[in-house]
């Protein structure tokens, strides 16, 4: 059951084909909850990335010795213990971004994107396959998280990054900040994504139809 | 079935003198005039979407002509900014999604005019224009275009705004005191807001004129009655919606006062402050986000009427007209699937 992909398309088929949120919406109690600043996206997606890679890789090197009944809970096992370590270096070295993150480190455990890439991929592939695919979802899972991020503090605060980008005659736009901005910005950046893939969209095919 | 209720036939070919090499006909075969084809019934009735929305119009108009009176250019500026935002925004998505043009069924202006009537008058109008442009992509095209939008698209970019500026939408100045729309007026608490954060009682006659702070076209409960009434007499809307969310609202709040007239206001004043009226006659019986069966009208406005007075006795914000009219709205297809009438001799399981 392994993958006969090129090593090249392991690795680039995470970050559009096949991005985790933008295609099979995978991980988004994170990515609605933490994005309304580019800094906690990139915090978020950094950590998510990490726990990806170090989790893929015990498994991947472990995949033989795990036995198929209990492999879920072998997994959590593995998954927990890196989340455990991601959660413990940000409270240690990062206390602010930690404090804001709040419980979404620690709930990483429970990604659906984690878990899915262990079960899918890793638990049937070698380590170096594994590790590319995991890496090339953790960017993808990056770059969706940042630029929603990105989006949503211009707008809900007028800055990026924390630095003031909009003058003061922008008033903020205290809804994208909050749980319905989320909502609002991922829909409109999956629609965009979806007609932008739309094999239909094509000039010729518009023409008949 | 009369005579005149019969589908058009093809116009008559004008009388022209005989040519022999033109056939008068060939003008009628034109490549771009379309077969028109359609199953029964056949029956026509004279109203149109645009008709309807035109009428809509019409009853609104002395509720918008009571606001410039009483808030002056800021009235203006909002009008002016909320409507021609609408059709902007309404042309664009038109040309974006290649559909024909829709401007001239008038219910982008109809988003705009209601989004204007419920801003607060010192509103500033690069958020009002964000709000109605809301309003029509968001509330209404994202949804699938004029029929399919499951909330009122009014409301949806009014609650766009109050979530965005919760400040400025709070904000209120007192009628004949505002030149300009940034200009300061004299602020002035809303009736309901003084009775919910004060205790103070307002008198029936400012909620009935109108001269009281509030919304633009919100605070006079007479003006919008009468182009309610219009609506109700030419069955424009649905007289059980606004019947059942007034009842509604009266009797559950009139328990709440006769149990402690003293905490909570009396069933008269609910009845005529606030949004209520407006909401009840002009965004309730929203023909698209409202049930279609004359039961589910009943359940629709009750609903309503119960949850307005939930939201204005016991919730965080003194008006809730909005909240209740949007949370009924998500129930709507719920209701009608539930009061579906039953097929002649049906027997359901």
């Amino acid at each position: 059951m392994s993958s006969s992909l090129s090593l090249k398309a392991e690795f680039v088929k995470g970050i559009w084909k096949e991005n985790p949120v933008m295609a099979s919406l995978l991980g988004l109690c994170p990515t609605l909850a933490v994005t309304n600043a580019a800094n906690n996206g990139l915090a978020m997606g950094l950590a998510t990335t990490f726990v990806l890679l170090s989790s893929s890789l015990m498994i991947s090197a472990l995949r033989n010795f795990i036995p198929h009944q209990v492999r879920i809970a072998g997994y959590i096992v593995i998954i927990a213990t890196f989340v455990t370590v991601a959660d413990r270096f940000l409270a240690a070295y990062f206390p602010s971004i930690s404090a804001s993150l709040g419980p979404y480190i620690p709930l990483i455990v429970v990604n659906c994107l984690i878990l899915g890439r262990q079960e899918a991929f890793s638990s049937k592939n070698g380590i170096g396959r594994s590790l590319l695919d995991s890496l090339g979802m953790g960017i993808g899972f990056i770059l969706v998280l940042v630029v929603l991020g990105i989006i949503r503090e211009i707008l809900g605060s007028g800055s990026i990054f924390g630095m003031a980008v909009l003058g003061d005659w922008f008033t903020p736009w205290m809804v994208m900040i909050l749980p319905p901005g989320a909502f609002l910005t991922l829909g409109i950046l999956i629609a965009l994504a979806n007609w932008y893939n739309d094999p239909s969209r094509s000039k010729e095919r518009r023409a008949v139809s | 079935m009369t005579e005149e209720n019969l589908p058009q036939a093809q116009p008559e070919t004008p009388k022209k003198p005989v040519k022999p090499k033109k056939d008068p006909r060939a003008k009628l075969y034109k490549p771009e005039t379309p077969l028109i084809l359609a199953s029964s019934p056949h029956f026509h009735t004279r109203d149109t979407v645009p008709r309807i929305m035109w009428n809509v119009i019409a009853a609104l108009v002395p509720a918008t002509v009571l606001a410039l009176v009483y808030f002056q250019w800021a009235a203006v500026g909002i009008i002016l900014t909320s409507v021609s935002s609408a059709l902007i925004a309404e042309m664009l998505v038109n040309k974006v999604k290649g559909d024909s043009f829709t401007i001239p069924d008038g219910s982008a202006l109809i988003t705009g005019l209601l989004l204007a009537l419920t801003l607060p008058p010192s509103f500033s109008l690069g958020g009002t224009a964000l709000g109605s442009v809301f309003a029509i992509v968001v509330g209404k095209h994202f949804f699938g275009g004029l029929g399919y939008n499951i909330f009122n698209p009014a409301l949806l970019g009014r609650a766009f705004l109050q979530a965005s500026f919760p400040v400025p939408m709070t904000t209120w100045i007192w009628p004949l005191t505002a030149r300009y729309a940034d200009v300061d007026g004299i602020t002035a608490a809303t009736p309901l807001g003084l009775f919910k954060f004060e205790g103070v009682s307002s008198e029936l006659s400012g909620l009935l004129t109108g001269n009281i702070s509030g919304s633009l076209g919100e605070t006079s409960a007479i003006t919008i009655l009468i182009g309610g009434l219009y609506l109700l007499i030419r069955k424009y809307a649905d007289w059980r919606i606004p019947m059942s969310f007034l009842l509604s609202t009266f009797l559950v709040s009139g328990v709440f006062w006769l149990i402690s007239p003293e905490s909570y206001p009396s069933p008269v004043f609910q009845l005529f402050s606030g949004g209520l009226m407006l909401g009840a006659f002009f965004m309730a019986t929203d023909m698209v986000t409202s049930p279609v069966t004359a039961r589910g009208a009943w359940i629709f406005g009750t609903g309503a009427g119960f949850i307005l007075v939930i939201i204005r006795l016991f919730g965080g914000l003194p008006e809730g007209v909005m909240y209740s009219i949007l949370l009924m709205n998500a129930f709507t297809p719920l209701i009608n699937r539930y009061t579906r009438p039953k097929f002649f001799g049906e027997i359901r399981a």
